[in-house]
Order: C-alpha cells, then sequence, then structure tokens
C-alpha cells in the first residue's frame, strides 16, 4: 500500500459521512412533512456522494484490487473509524437536526482546510463538498432556530437532543495516528485546531436560537478508533445484509 | 390558531437570460423556509439558477368571470400587429 | 343560478373539453368535475407517498452504494410527485392537511399494489419494473388531461419518472446475470409482483364504474382491459430478455390478435386488497399516521417561529 496512514485517513473522513448519509436514509418518508423529507434525502444523497469519491480514491490506493463496496460493507465494527456523534439515532427530528448541525460546523470547518491539501484528489473532494455542506449547515441551522425558539414543547424538545448530543463533540477534535502523520505532511488537516472556531459558532447559533449552552464537561469517545456505541451494530446489521448474507456477488 | 404551513408559488429562472417561470408550488412556514424546499423540490435536476417565492394567498388573480370584458376586446386590434399594413413587394426588411 | 343556467354553463364546459381547451382553477366547473378530479388527483398522490414506504424499507440495506444513491433519489422523487400532485388538488379548494386526513382515516384510497411487501432486495427491481412500467402506461396519456393543473403535474411526473423504471430493469438485469440464488430471488419477485401489477390497471372495463364520465373528461384515454393488454404486451418479451417465466401457465401469443393471451386474474384478491384486508395495509397507513402525527410538534414550532419574525419585523419597522 502506497500510505497506510493515508488510507486511514480517507476512511476517517469517509466513514463519518457513511454512517451520516444511513442514518438520513433511514428516515426517508417518515419525517414531518413531504418538503422536510426531500430535504433531508438531499443531504443524504450529498453524503453518499462524497463517501463514493472518498472510497474510490482508498480503494485505488489499497493496492488490494478492493471496490468501494468492499470498503462500505465488509469490514468489521472494530474498522470504522466515524465518530459517535453520526451513527446516534434519530430519536425525533430535534435529534436529527441537532447532530446534523453539530456535525455540518466541524464537517465545513475540516474541509475549508481540507481544500488546500497536498495531495490533490482529497483537495478537489473538498472543494466540491464545500458547496454542498455550506448548504446543510444552512438547513440544519435554520431548523434549530425554528425549533429552539418555535414553542415550550420544540424547545424542551431542541435542549434535550443538544443535551443528549453535546458530549459526542469533543471527539470531533481528538487526532488520530493517521490524523497526526498526514497533517504533518501537509495532506491532512490538523483538526485540534478548528475546535475554537467550532464551538464559537456552535455557542452563538444556540444563543440566537434561545437555547442554553450545555455545560457539561464530560465527553464521549472511541468512535475514531472503532469502539462504538450500541447503536453501530445494528446500523451496520442493515448496512452490510446484503452483502454479508449473499457474498461475492455484483448487484 | 391554523398551524398548517401555507402554500408559496415558486418561480424559477432556467439560466441567465430567462425570465422566472411559475414550477409550482409547496407549503412552508416561512419565507426562508419557502427557498430552502423550493430548491430541495425544484432543482434536484439542475433546473434553475434562481429562485423566487411568493406566498399564495399574497396573489392578486383576475376572474375568469371577467374574461369577456378584460380580454375579448384585445382581439379585434389587428393594427396592433405588423402583417395589418400593406407594403410593396420590393421592401424585403421592413 | 337555475337548473336552467347551469345546464347551459355545463354544455359550455363540456364543448370546451371537447375542443382541447384546457380548465383551470378558477374556471367555472361542474361540481361533479370538482369532485372527481379531487379524487383521482389525491388518490394518484397518497400513492406516491404511501408507494415511498415498500422501497423506503430498503434504502437501509441497499446492496451498493450505487444501489443506495439511486434508490434515494427515487424516493425522494416519489415525494416529489406526491407533492406536485397535492398542489394541483390543492387548486381546487381543498387543502394537503383535509387530503391526509381522508387518506389517515382510511376514507381515500391509493393503489392496492403498495398493500403487498417488499421482501428481497429483488422486490426493488421488480417494483422498478413492473409496477412504475403499469404506472407510466396509466400516467403518459394524463400530460394531456383536461385539467391543466394536473396536466402539468403529470408532465414533471412523467419526465422523471423515466428513470424509475430503467433503475428496476437494471436491477431484475443484473440479478438475472448473476448468481442461481440471485437468478431465484429475481423470479421470485416476479411471481409474486405480476398479478399485482396487472390488478393494478383497475377492475375489468365491465365492473369499472367511472370510465365513460373520465374519458370525457381525458381523465381516462383507454379503458383498464386495454391498458391491461398493453402492459403485457410490452413486459413480455421484456422477462425473455431476463431469462425469467411469467407466474401464468396461461400466457400464450395469439397470432390473430398481435398480443398475449393470459389466465384469469384473482379479482376476489384484488377486491380484498382494496377493502384494506392486504398484507401490509394497516402498517403503511399506520406508518404515515405515525410520521405526521410525531412531525406535529415540528410543523407547529416551525409556525410558531414564523409568527415570531414576523412580529419583530413589524416592531422594527416601526
Amino acid at each position: 500500500m502506497k500510505s497506510e496512514h493515508l488510507y486511514n485517513y480517507i476512511l476517517g473522513i469517509a466513514d463519518n459521512s457513511l454512517i451520516l448519509g444511513q442514518r438520513l436514509g433511514e428516515l426517508c418518508g417518515h419525517g414531518p412533512s413531504l418538503e422536510t423529507d426531500i430535504a433531508g434525502t438531499n443531504i443524504s444523497l450529498d453524503l453518499i456522494g462524497q463517501t463514493r469519491s472518498y472510497y474510490q480514491y482508498a480503494a485505488k490506493i489499497s493496492g488490494e484490487n478492493k471496490t468501494e463496496d468492499d470498503i462500505a460493507f465488509l469490514r468489521l465494527e472494530r474498522g470504522y473509524k466515524n465518530v459517535l456523534l453520526v451513527e446516534q439515532p434519530n430519536t425525533h427530528f430535534g435529534y436529527v437536526m441537532g447532530r446534523q448541525y453539530l456535525f455540518d460546523v466541524f464537517h465545513l470547518l475540516l474541509l475549508q482546510e481540507l481544500q488546500f491539501s497536498k495531495d490533490q484528489t482529497l483537495a478537489a473532494i473538498a472543494k466540491k463538498g464545500i458547496k454542498e455542506v455550506s448548504y446543510h449547515k444552512r438547513f440544519s441551522g435554520d431548523w434549530i432556530k425554528r425549533l429552539g425558539d418555535g414553542t415550550p414543547e420544540s424547545t424542551a424538545k431542541m435542549q434535550e437532543a443538544i443535551d443528549d448530543l453535546w458530549p459526542y463533540t469533543q471527539e470531533l477534535f481528538d487526532m488520530t495516528d493517521a490524523d497526526t502523520a498526514m497533517a504533518q505532511e501537509g495532506i491532512g488537516v490538523d483538526v485540534s485546531k478548528l475546535k475554537e472556531s467550532y464551538y464559537k459558532q456552535v455557542k452563538t447559533l444556540l444563543t440566537q436560537a434561545t437555547l442554553e449552552v450545555p455545560q457539561s464537561t464530560y465527553f464521549s469517545r472511541g468512535g475514531k478508533n472503532g469502539v462504538h456505541s450500541e447503536h453501530m451494530g445494528y446500523l451496520l446489521a442493515d448496512l452490510q445484509y446484503m452483502q454479508r448474507t449473499y457474498p461475492n456477488m455484483e448487484w | 390558531m391554523d398551524n398548517n404551513w401555507p402554500l408559496w408559488e415558486i418561480f424559477v429562472r432556467s439560466k441567465n437570460g430567462l425570465e422566472h417561470r411559475h414550477f409550482g408550488s409547496l407549503h412552508a412556514a416561512d419565507e426562508d423556509m419557502a427557498l430552502e424546499n423550493a430548491r430541495d423540490v425544484y432543482t434536484r435536476r439542475n433546473e434553475g439558477v434562481s429562485i423566487w417565492v411568493v406566498k399564495s394567498s399574497d396573489i392578486t388573480a383576475s376572474n375568469p368571470e371577467n374574461n369577456g370584458e378584460l380580454f375579448e376586446p384585445a382581439q379585434d386590434k389587428v393594427y396592433r400587429h405588423p402583417t395589418f399594413y400593406k407594403l410593396p413587394d420590393e421592401i424585403k426588411h421592413m | 343560478m337555475s337548473n336552467e343556467q347551469i345546464k347551459n354553463l355545463e354544455e359550455i364546459f363540456e364543448a370546451r373539453i371537447a375542443r382541447d381547451e384546457k380548465i383551470e382553477a378558477k374556471d367555472w366547473m361542474p361540481e361533479k368535475y370538482r369532485k372527481t378530479h379531487i379524487r383521482q388527483i389525491s388518490q394518484h398522490a397518497h400513492s406516491e407517498i404511501v408507494g415511498m414506504l415498500p422501497e423506503g424499507n430498503w434504502i437501509s440495506r441497499a446492496p451498493s452504494l450505487r444501489r443506495k444513491a439511486a434508490l434515494l433519489a427515487k424516493v425522494q422523487d416519489e415525494a416529489g410527485h406526491g407533492l406536485y400532485l397535492y398542489s394541483a388538488c390543492e387548486t381546487l379548494g381543498i387543502s394537503r392537511e383535509e387530503l391526509y386526513q381522508q387518506l389517515h382515516s382510511g376514507k381515500a384510497k391509493y393503489s392496492s399494489i403498495f398493500n403487498y411487501p417488499t421482501l428481497t432486495w429483488a422486490d426493488m427491481g421488480a417494483i422498478g419494473w413492473l409496477v412504475d412500467g403499469a404506472a407510466i402506461i396509466n400516467q403518459v396519456p394524463l400530460c394531456n388531461t383536461s385539467f391543466g393543473p394536473y396536466a402539468r403535474a403529470m408532465v414533471r411526473v412523467c419526465k422523471e419518472e423515466s428513470f424509475h423504471q430503467r433503475q428496476g430493469f437494471e436491477i431484475m438485469l443484473k440479478l438475472c446475470n448473476g448468481s442461481k440464488e440471485q437468478k431465484d430471488m429475481a423470479q421470485d419477485a416476479l411471481n409474486r409482483w405480476w398479478w399485482p401489477s396487472l390488478m393494478m390497471l383497475g377492475p375489468t372495463d365491465a365492473e369499472s364504474v367511472h370510465t365513460e364520465q373520465s374519458m370525457k373528461w381525458k381523465l381516462k384515454r383507454k379503458s383498464n382491459d386495454d391498458l391491461r393488454q398493453q402492459f403485457i404486451d410490452q413486459t413480455v418479451p421484456q422477462a425473455d430478455i431476463l431469462g425469467l417465466t411469467i407466474p401464468d401457465p396461461d400466457l400464450k401469443f395469439n397470432k390473430q390478435t398481435g398480443s398475449y393471451d393470459f389466465g384469469a386474474i384473482n379479482w376476489d384478491e384484488f377486491w380484498q386488497v382494496v377493502k384494506g384486508h392486504g398484507p401490509c395495509n394497516k402498517q403503511r397507513i399506520s406508518a404515515r399516521v405515525a410520521a405526521w402525527d410525531n412531525g406535529a410538534w415540528v410543523r407547529d414550532a416551525a409556525m410558531a417561529h414564523a409568527a415570531k419574525k414576523e412580529e419583530l419585523k413589524v416592531k422594527i419597522a416601526i
């Protein structure tokens, strides 16, 4: 393999898009209005499109004759490197938008740096993604404002979602070995440096949405190293069902 | 209180140089949401470069019952059209 | 208005339609025309959004990323088509919420086919190939129907629909060129979806109550039996290309008519499903009701927020 670190680095970014895209895909047909179903699906499609670009690149550099689908569907749970945040379930629409926004702010900051990567492929994927993710962030941010500053019931529900999702935010800024190695080579992004801007933006929006910024200092982490939440197994059971049940076939 | 999202009419410019054309309608709680929904519903196949949204209730429409007095008087004003004027054949471009 | 005057208006109205003029929402129209259109367009819209459910089932389990994206886009289109059609219906003076109420209470019908379960991945292929194939046969002539908003919605629907059937056929083709398990899966899906697809085109002409009036109003251009024959004639050769067997021992090409003769349709099953006793009727409606009820607080919040923003704008203006 050309670079173990590069391979792992790409997966670290792509897995977030895959898992979040998968979660959004579960919702199609079950949202609060037809209009929101269509919007949510668009975000899911953007994320799956990005995932495919990353995996195709990873497959190419793996040197093992892999395909994007091998990477997407045929790893053990420990092999998925997504953060815990994106695998959290669609408990209610407040969680869906909360999870989306808390990820979108990070995602956009990441891509805005990644577009200057020395790796031309990653830079190109990032550049395309910036436009998509800017829209995701606007969409989810608008919804947090509506739900936060809507009715007393919606304020309580949105607050509940933010409180529950908050502990998963710190992990976004953890540096894995691959992150460190790639940042040193000018290929990857030093995500620890994005933290300040991230929390500043998120806090501003929560305040606009008349929501409390959670004070909790307890944070959960593990996804980046493959140690996931209980939800992940069920998600993968769905995701991998066909490929595991009917191995080595084309679809 | 009526909590149903109001209806909006969506106008899309397909490309610069063309006018905005009525594409359809959708429901949204406010104008920002109407724009976002319009983008997701009506331009997901690359159909537009600009969107207008107008609350349906803000549109004043003529009543088809008055079509006779509104539109028929224009039918016989043939002198508004170039073909009304006879020119000698030698004049090619006018 | 006197009965005489109404009769006169009705004659003028029918003559306009006969001349291929379009009727727009604000035009005078007979009450029956309005009601029939609300019923048919909303039934069509309900079919689109209930139809999202059996396919939506498989988004999370699609076997490849390419298939996942295509299926997502397809189910999303169905939401869009439902939206266009509800909007067309709303021009007739009924709200989307009222239409939803009719669906949720069981008063309004939707296409019976969506009450069948999607058990395997091949069902995504069979639905695209057969169900969308049958739907297109029904829908293309509607692009020319007499009611303008419905005709315009259908133009958009048909344009977008064109990838759906291809998507389904491609899934089937891949399965049929694959392993034995895959081919068996495809045959099994055809076995389960063939007869419901034929039923989907509606009861036989002898039993169809609305046909004559609908023909006049161009809500229907061909009879159910003609549509069914057209569907069978175009689908059988496609099954041959796939190497699949249509589950009808009586199916035979008739040289005289140039069409396929086919076996008896089990209409008892059709009426049972239409009356609410199909395998998934309850499940489908429950899913729609749950989506609507669980979304109520979200829709309310958005309205409350919009009102606050509006108030703020007024304050700033003062």
